[in-house]
């Protein structure tokens, strides 16, 4: 058992470092395609076409792109992430916090998502086309069809504009009569809704699948409660496709979270790393980059680890 | 006096087989009208790709046409159904033409990550051994990539056009086809006309394209459906973080991203573009609930 989780963890680790280095290339190829245009950036639109060059020679950005490559991968293992562009300081002193922020608001979300879409798919699935399941399959399709900034543009055009019971920013920074509290409601509430239809539907269909075959027809014939078979019968069955699916939420929430961040104004790591790349900030969308695919694939990892836990039949 | 019984017989021959197809057709409309989702769903899409083609006839005004005298009073009329923008445009003819953009960007995508994928998927499972694993294992790389991080990337990069959207949705869109033809792929080479077609030295090509991907079509066309909803959803996204399809022509993402800041006086303008992409994807998911629908009870 241990063994094989050892070699479970050995092989994806490679896959997971296979995939950093793959995407580092591509991240590190892509922002080298116009070196030019990063030191213009540096200087702004009114240096002279000299300047640019001795600041493009400067940063080394005349070398072969491989001998780059290879110097950037030692300097981070060295530890080293290089400076920000954009912000002018090290990239390590600003991606460790934006990247807390959106963990925060990300573990917010994901609090109410697994209860939520649970309790709703769980309900929906045991009894298939009643009219419960009806309205909670109408209602998680809508919800998961509406992008999240128009989302949010609902959500804040009644409780902002129309009520004003909420601030339309999440900027953290406890301004005016709005409390930090306050500010996060609207933006989890958006990604909450957005990603539990999904979610809902996932866990519905692993119900209604379970709720099928043949030893819950034995259970209910033997007779127990429909309930005692839903709870002891039906649930871990049903949980175990759906708890990859939930755990590959989080690769969602990243991208999700992007957006999100823009409506309300949060500071942070889709915020940053839009700036970044509309700054083309080399530095900080290389990082931001390796960052965000590290963190999918872990959940990646972790998703396919849970799966095995729950079906002990899987052991390969 | 052979030659026109020749004639006669020929439309009798062909008669049945083309009614037979116009009642398989028939049959496959009626199945979707038994489905409420799928109803609804056409409904909405067809709504929207009437408006689209229809655009240019019953937009009341063009698209970027400013009208100075409607700036001060932008809220809906009379002469202005949806009332305009902060800079004077029509909303509901923005709305119409931005149809047009979603509805031509986000098909063309699918079908390219279709295209793509099948082929891939067809290749992975029809040779299977290191060609497989290679393309198994490229379409995780490219799928562990968040969707939005890597737009952001290639986008801010190569600019943003129509061409370079519909590439990037292609190449990301494609590997989740690719996994659903591979599987079927797997399952249907087993099959005995794979085997009659081999027997009769039909290239691998033919044998992947005829007799296989015909077969696997069931749950693409379902899949197809569900990826231009989510297209849309990107496209509108990515218009909404200011790196969508260029300015000025509408864009419902980039309509609501020029007028959110002005949602405490007009909230019309950002509500209206929302509403628009909001129904559009619900059309498409609907739509493919309801093909499910079908295809479980066939």
């Amino acid at each position: 058992m241990t063994l094989t989780v050892a070699r479970f963890l050995l092989k994806h680790g490679a896959f997971l470092l296979l995939t950093l280095l793959v995407v580092s290339f591509l991240v590190f190829t892509l922002n080298e395609f116009s070196p030019g245009d990063v030191a213009r950036k540096v200087l702004g639109a009114y240096a002279t076409q000299e300047q640019v060059d001795i600041l493009t020679r400067e940063m080394g950005l005349t070398r072969p792109v491989l001998v780059r490559y290879v110097e950037f991968l030692g300097r981070l293992a060295a530890g080293d992430l290089g400076t920000s562009t954009r912000f002018k300081v090290p990239v390590k002193d600003i991606i460790w916090s934006r990247l807390a922020n959106t963990a925060f608001l990300a573990a917010l979300a994901f609090a109410c998502i697994v209860p939520l879409s649970m309790l709703l798919g769980i309900v929906a699935g045991m009894r298939e086309s009643s009219t419960l399941d009806r309205a909670i399959l109408i209602f998680s399709t809508v919800v998961a069809s509406v992008p999240e900034f128009a989302l949010g543009v609902f959500l804040a055009s009644v409780f902002v504009v129309a009520l004003g019971w909420l601030p339309g920013m999440a900027t953290l920074v406890a301004g005016g009569s709005w409390s930090v509290a306050s500010q996060l409601v609207l933006p989890v509430a958006v990604i909450v809704l957005f990603d539990a239809g999904y979610v809902v539907s996932m866990i519905r269909a692993s119900m209604i699948e379970v709720m099928q075959r043949p030893y819950i027809r034995t259970a209910i014939l033997k007779g127990l409660t429909f309930r005692g078979v839903v709870v002891h019968h039906a649930l871990r069955n049903a949980m175990i496709n759906p708890i990859t699916v939930i755990l590959l939420q989080i690769n969602y929430l990243i991208s999700g979270v992007v957006v999100v961040e823009t409506v309300f104004a949060y500071p942070g790591f889709g915020r940053m790393m839009l700036e970044a790349a509309l700054f083309k900030d080399i530095a900080l969308v290389e990082v931001g980059a390796l960052v965000a695919v590290g963190v999918a694939v872990l959940t990646q990892i972790a998703g396919d680890l849970a799966y095995r836990l729950l079906d002990p039949r899987i052991r390969t | 006096m052979t030659l026109p019984t020749t004639a006669d017989r020929l439309p009798a021959v062909s008669a049945p087989g083309r009614l037979g197809l116009a009642r398989a057709w028939a049959r496959r409309l009626g199945l979707l009208a038994e489905s409420k989702p799928a109803l609804i769903g056409t409904g909405i899409v067809l709504f929207w790709v009437l408006a689209a083609v229809l655009a240019p006839v019953v937009a009341p005004y063009p698209p970027n046409a400013n009208h100075l005298a409607a700036v001060a009073h932008p809220t809906p009329s009379a002469t202005h159904w949806l009332g305009t923008d902060h800079l004077g445009r029509d909303i509901l003819s923005r709305i119409l033409w931005g149809a047009r953009t979603v509805l031509t960007v986000a098909p063309l995508a699918v079908l390219g990550a279709a295209i793509l994928g099948s082929l891939l998927g067809l290749t992975a499972g029809y040779y299977r051994g290191w060609i497989d694993l290679v393309i198994v294992r490229a379409c995780d790389i490219v799928l562990s990539f968040p969707v939005i991080i890597l737009y952001m990337i290639i986008l801010a990069h190569f600019g943003s056009s129509a061409l370079n959207i519909i590439a990037v949705l292609t190449l990301t869109k494609a590997p989740i086809i690719t996994r659903i033809v591979r599987g079927l792929t797997i399952e249907l080479r087993e099959r005995e006309y794979v085997a009659a077609a081999k027997m009769r030295g039909e290239s691998p090509l033919y044998i992947m394209l005829v007799e296989i991907l015909p077969n696997a079509r069931g749950p693409l066309i379902v899949d197809m459906c569900l990826r231009t909803g989510y297209n849309v959803v990107i496209i509108g996204a990515l218009g909404f973080l200011g790196i969508g399809l260029p300015p000025p022509d509408p864009d419902w993402g980039g309509m609501v991203k020029d007028t959110y800041g002005m949602m405490s006086v007009w909230p019309h303008m950002a509500l209206f573009p929302c509403a628009a992409i909001s129904s559009l994807v619900i059309g498409f998911n609907l739509l493919a609930v309801g093909l499910r629908e079908i295809g479980l009870r066939d």
